[in-house]
């Protein structure tokens, strides 16, 4: 039986992998998938606390999580798309078109 | 035994994860984010949870995992690969995501004695004669209804606008 702080230690270890990864990258590709596995982490402690609660609400809410993931990455995806076709270019740091 | 795949589960999910975020070339990273996901979702089924770790499969590895590889595909992967893959910030945000890791595991850690606690909800409790995808359909159709059709609204705003996002003329 593993206690659920393991759980809970693993979650905060991708999230802050996950941070990272959007505080460091350039590319707007990668910068999603680390907040997809931010929201992943996520999951993983609502599964956790229901697992020790025994109560099933938590993995409801990690279907709807999951649910906000998909609508996310779609939307995301296109702005992306977009973007490359107006830009030419996928690098945050070379979107500065609101500066001025 | 369940001790022994939690760790070899979360070594792997941490490893993955780390390559995710290292890999130069987007399509590497999202084969590895693939293999974290898989990870998570044998995580889920330890847990007990098994439509959610099916539905972590279905839904992630095989609808979102391959709108990305669709996307990269469509933006030119050879220019991507040439240029310096981190930004100029990328010293201090390091150094930023090492401390917020500390930081929540010394949280989780200090505050782990009110997780002991063993109180069990009164209303949903896991049977074991019951199936885990059974007892969580039953709850998305009554308790979690409303939710539920909300949650129905939004992936048909989020289909239109991912249509009208990448029309050509915008």
């Amino acid at each position: 039986m593993v206690d659920v702080t393991h759980y809970l230690i693993l979650s905060t270890i991708v999230f802050s992998i996950g941070v990272v990864g959007v505080l460091t990258r350039r590319n707007v590709i990668i910068i999603l998938m680390s907040i997809e596995l931010m929201l992943n982490s996520v999951n993983l402690n609502l599964v956790a606390f229901s697992d020790r609660l025994q109560d099933l609400s938590g993995q409801v809410f990690a279907v709807f999580v999951i649910v906000v993931a998909a609508a996310e990455a779609a939307v995301g995806l296109g702005i992306v798309i977009s973007l490359f076709r107006n830009k030419e270019t996928v690098n945050v740091d070379e979107i500065d078109l609101l500066r001025g | 035994m369940e001790a022994a795949l939690f760790y070899i589960l979360a070594t792997m999910l941490v490893a993955f994860a780390i390559l995710t975020v290292m890999a130069s070339n987007p399509v590497r990273s999202a084969v590895y984010l693939i293999s974290a996901l898989l990870s998570m979702a044998g995580l889920f089924f330890l847990l007990g949870a098994e439509f959610v770790g099916a539905v972590q499969i279905l839904v992630y590895v095989g609808g979102i995992m391959v709108l990305f590889l669709f996307v990269i595909m469509l933006v030119s992967v050879r220019e991507m690969e040439v240029q310096r893959k981190v930004n100029r910030q990328w010293k201090t945000a390091l150094v930023l995501g090492i401390v917020l890791s500390f930081e929540l595991v010394f949280l989780v850690v200090r505050g782990a004695d009110i997780f002991r606690t063993d109180t069990v909800g009164q209303e949903w409790i896991l049977e074991a004669q019951t199936l885990n995808t059974e007892t969580v359909g039953g709850l998305l159709y009554s308790t979690y209804l409303l939710p539920f059709e909300i949650a129905s609204v939004l992936l048909l705003v989020a289909m239109v606008a991912a249509v009208v996002l990448t029309q050509k003329q915008l």
